[in-house]
């Protein structure tokens, strides 16, 4: 039979390449390297989602071109009774006198042609015209961000050290992490959503600390704070500085940023270094302003306050604030990684610790073996020989699984070991449809042979049928999935498709080879 | 061996008006717990919030860990005992999905739990929602549900009755609308409840009667499971949407495999009046159903039983959808074919 020959080879070939691929997996190192990849709720880790606060992006974007603006109408010599960042987005600049209406509104026509005139009144001779950038600028921006996060946020990942992270964008604006086996889970928390915004800002010495802290904050400046643990006590005190909002310098100029140990004090601080144009315009702002404080900012907190005793060339500074060795660490991180274009925050966060890994996977196991020897006994108790024909069928399906698991390189979840599990329990149906259907044609007094045919015959479509209808559910599920669901609903498929196999090649197969090749008259069923 | 004899003639039709008041009853009481407990009882995943799985490693009283927890400010929060008694795990939710201070939310309960029983506490498990993401996975969930079933409804029309052109035309215009109409401000749960209304008047009109058949007894699957969960007092989680759809999966499994008997007889036989034809596609099919049912549940018991407490609402939802789901398809599925014909349509081939 030309035809049994070529179901053998089929059978045999599908067989060993599940068997090859789930090799490696048993024994590391083997061809062809794909080990069956575990679910971080099995394996233990971190799964954090993050959103982009893109509508920050866009607010500083528009935080920059006021200021722009500002030295843009000083340099063209036209005056101004007030240019502000008004609503987060917009500008509202007010404008007296005709001369100066015109003038500017020749540089609107030419210099300002990224802006977009959200409305325009004049009263009393007082031109109001509120400025906005157009819809397309500001989806690029946000676009922009996002992306940029992601970059930067892969960057801080690759340096932190982890195994395997999966980074990528999901939808619009959120950003999913997968980190694999990580143990302290705060730190990474703290290293991925920190925004690392680095400042260099100037103290505002000539206004009143104490009139500041009571509420009468001078234009221009503003009250940050440092944070200082006391080692002692743990509590944490703050100190208020008034610092200048003008930003002189900031992180993106940043080359390398490395921990060093001060040899006095024995602590570790942060040594920065920055490019060409960063230590020319280090150098400017030190030579200015010399015997002046600069306070060192990183987001929206002072770190020092040192007093500029001469000008600094060369381009390096120092950040000092009492470090353990792992924060200095991860700031050195974050810092080279860069600044993050707006804030980030974790909108999810799962986190499964290694040991309740280690207790699933093993409780799983167990469940498996108990549920699946149980259906081995009652599938050879109730049906004898094509009992055991069918737990046949079902350790191969269970070995199919897992080669495919391997050979797809697909994610095994918690959930997905009860996929399997309920794979064993559904996997025998097929099979039991199709000794039913035989039981029933020997009743009729068929033979066992032509009971057999017409038994698989007429129980093929009803076990597509069947079947189809479980895939076309794991499908939906695949799509609306997140992680270990997605991971049940893939073992459900390839349980589905992999039964199939089994049911209505395999078992036929061994049917076909007693009855003909064997020629066994009788079979127990 | 054979539990059931292959000459069974039970009267499963006969008895269809009884199992109509058993099911009208079991909705019923559904319905009631679901107001009675103020909607389904969502867990973080749904609701966002946070838990936290703890480990002690020396037993302590619930009540010892709760006067630990109100020394921080956890907003609303519950403590629960986890698994096994001797396990000492805890379960700890509360509705905050932030914690801005430096240790963390889960740090701080550590300490918190650490400063009052003494013991060392391990952080096992940690999921945190937020309240956005809880509500786009609660309209996710239903949105897969309901695609899931009007796929379903295309198979079933297109195989049973080669009404593929149909019924597929019908699935893509109530999806689209669904899809379209999501966008502008409706209660996504009143929206999809509404379009699967829509689908059963158009399986009506349009004579998709194995579809009205399928997807009533899936509706009535999906009710029945919701509500017991309910009667539990059990969270829904996405694990247990997962076993929802796979509860709709197995119950049509067995349903479709009714229906392919009942086409199969009406083709044999002629002659023979409906409900004979039906009930004996029922008996014939009886042994096939009874096994694999057995089979499945000896899995998913062994599961509920030693598959460890993250898995056991899963494996129990499970336990519930395929006696349900067996239930259904004898006795919701096929009489509805039945009263079909009744209401004066024809059942054809």
């Amino acid at each position: 039979m030309k035809n049994f020959s070529w179901r053998v080879i089929l059978v045999l070939a599908v067989i060993l390449s599940a068997i090859i691929y789930i090799l490696p997996t048993i024994n590391q190192g083997w061809w062809p390297h794909k080990k069956i990849n575990l679910g971080l709720d099995l394996q233990g880790g971190m799964h954090l989602i993050l959103e982009v606060d893109t509508e920050k992006s866009v607010e500083s974007t528009i935080e920059r071109m006021t200021y722009e603006l500002r030295t843009l109408l000083k340099k063209e010599n036209i005056s101004h009774i007030g240019i502000d960042r008004i609503e987060g987005n917009k500008i509202s600049l007010k404008i007296r006198d005709n001369k100066n209406i015109l003038s500017f509104e020749k540089l609107l026509d030419n210099e300002l042609k990224d802006l977009r005139v959200f409305s325009k009144s004049t009263d009393d001779e007082i031109l109001t015209i509120i400025l906005n950038l157009p819809e397309q600028e500001t989806r690029h921006i946000k676009k922009l961000a996002v992306e940029q996060a992601l970059e930067t946020i892969r960057n801080r990942i690759d340096q932190f050290g982890v195994n395997e992270p999966d980074i990528r964008l999901q939808g619009e604006r959120r950003i999913l992490i997968q980190l694999p086996g990580i143990k302290d889970t705060q730190r990474a928390k703290e290293l991925i959503g920190k925004t690392a915004l680095l400042e260099f800002k100037l103290l505002d010495e000539t206004h009143d600390l104490e009139a500041a802290l009571k509420g009468n904050i001078p234009a221009g400046s503003e009250l940050l704070y440092q944070e200082n643990e006391d080692t002692a006590t743990g509590r944490v005190i703050k100190s208020p500085y008034l610092v200048k909002k003008r930003t002189l310098l900031t992180g993106e100029y940043l080359t390398d940023a490395r921990v060093q140990i001060d040899s006095e004090f024995n602590e570790p601080y942060i040594s920065i270094n920055f490019d060409k144009k960063g230590a020319r315009l280090f150098e400017r702002i030190t030579e200015e302003n010399v015997k002046k404080r600069l306070a060192i900012v990183l987001d929206n907190k002072v770190y020092s306050a040192p007093v500029i005793q001469e000008k600094i060339t060369g381009g390096e500074a120092r950040i000092t604030g009492h470090f353990t060795t792992e924060e200095a660490h991860d700031l050195a991180i974050v810092l080279r990684a860069g600044a993050l274009p707006a804030p980030v925050n974790i909108i999810e966060e799962r986190t499964v610790g290694p040991s309740l890994g280690a207790d699933s996977i093993r409780m799983g196991l167990i469940s498996m073996y108990v549920g699946g020897i149980l259906v081995i006994l009652f599938m050879i108790l109730y049906y004898k020989t094509s009992g055991l024909i069918a737990d046949i069928a079902l350790i191969l399906n269970i070995i199919l699984i897992a080669g495919g698991l391997a050979g797809f390189q697909a994610t095994l979840t918690l959930p997905g070991i009860a996929g399997i599990i309920l794979t064993i329990g559904m996997a025998v149906d097929a099979n039991v449809l199709i000794f039913e259907r035989i039981r029933e044609e020997m009743n009729l007094g068929k033979t066992q042979r032509s009971a057999v045919n017409a038994g698989y015959s007429k129980a093929t479509l009803t076990i597509l049928d069947a079947n189809v209808t479980t895939l076309i559910a794991a499908l939906v599920l695949f799509q609306f999935g997140t992680g270990p669901v997605k991971g049940f609903a893939v073992t459900l498929s390839l349980g589905v498709i992999s039964s199939l196999f089994t049911a209505l090649i395999l078992s036929r197969l061994i049917f076909d080879y007693l009855l003909i090749n064997r020629k066994i008259k009788s079979l127990s069923i | 061996m054979r539990f059931i004899k292959s000459d069974i003639n039970l009267n499963f039709i006969g008895k269809s008006r009884l199992a109509l008041y058993i099911s009208a009853t079991m909705i019923l009481i559904s319905f009631i717990s679901l107001i009675l407990h103020k909607g389904p009882k969502y867990g973080v995943d749904f609701a966002g919030g946070t838990l936290i799985q703890v480990k002690l490693f020396a037993p302590a009283s619930i009540n010892v860990i709760k006067s630990g927890l109100d020394t921080i400010d956890l907003g609303k929060s519950s403590v629960q005992q986890f698994g096994d008694k001797e396990e000492n795990e805890y379960l700890v939710r509360t509705d905050i999905s932030v914690m801005t201070s430096q240790e963390g939310l889960s740090g701080k309960v550590k300490n918190a739990i650490e400063a009052t029983t003494g013991n060392k506490v391990e952080i096992r498990r940690i999921e945190m929602v937020g309240p956005q993401v809880g509500k786009d996975l609660r309209e996710k969930a239903l949105f897969a549900m309901f695609y899931a079933l009007l796929f379903i409804t295309i198979y079933i029309s297109g195989r049973f009755e080669l009404k593929w052109i149909i019924s597929g035309t019908m699935a893509a215009a109530l999806m689209s609308s669904v899809y379209f109409l999501s966008f502008i401000n409706l209660s996504i749960p009143i929206l999809i409840a509404a379009a699967l209304i829509l689908a059963l008047i158009l399986f009506w009109v349009l004579d998709l009667k194995y579809a009205m058949g399928a997807i009533v007894a899936l509706i009535h699957d999906i009710i029945i499971t919701v509500g017991i969960f309910s009667i539990f007092d059990k969270e829904f989680t996405l694990p247990i949407i997962a076993a929802l759809l796979t509860i709709i999966g197995y119950s049509l499994n067995d349903t479709i495999i009714v229906f392919d008997r009942i086409r199969e007889n009406l083709k044999k036989y002629r002659k023979k009046p409906l409900d004979v034809i039906i009930n004996r596609s029922i008996n014939e099919t009886l042994s096939r159903t009874i096994l694999t049912s057995l089979t499945t549940l000896i899995v998913v018991i062994a599961l509920f039983v030693i598959g460890g407490g993250i898995i056991h609402d899963f494996a129990f939802a499970m336990i519930v959808g395929i006696i349900i789901g067996t239930y259904s398809s004898i006795y919701i599925a096929s009489p509805i074919l039945l009263a079909w014909q009744k209401r004066g349509k024809k059942i054809r081939l």
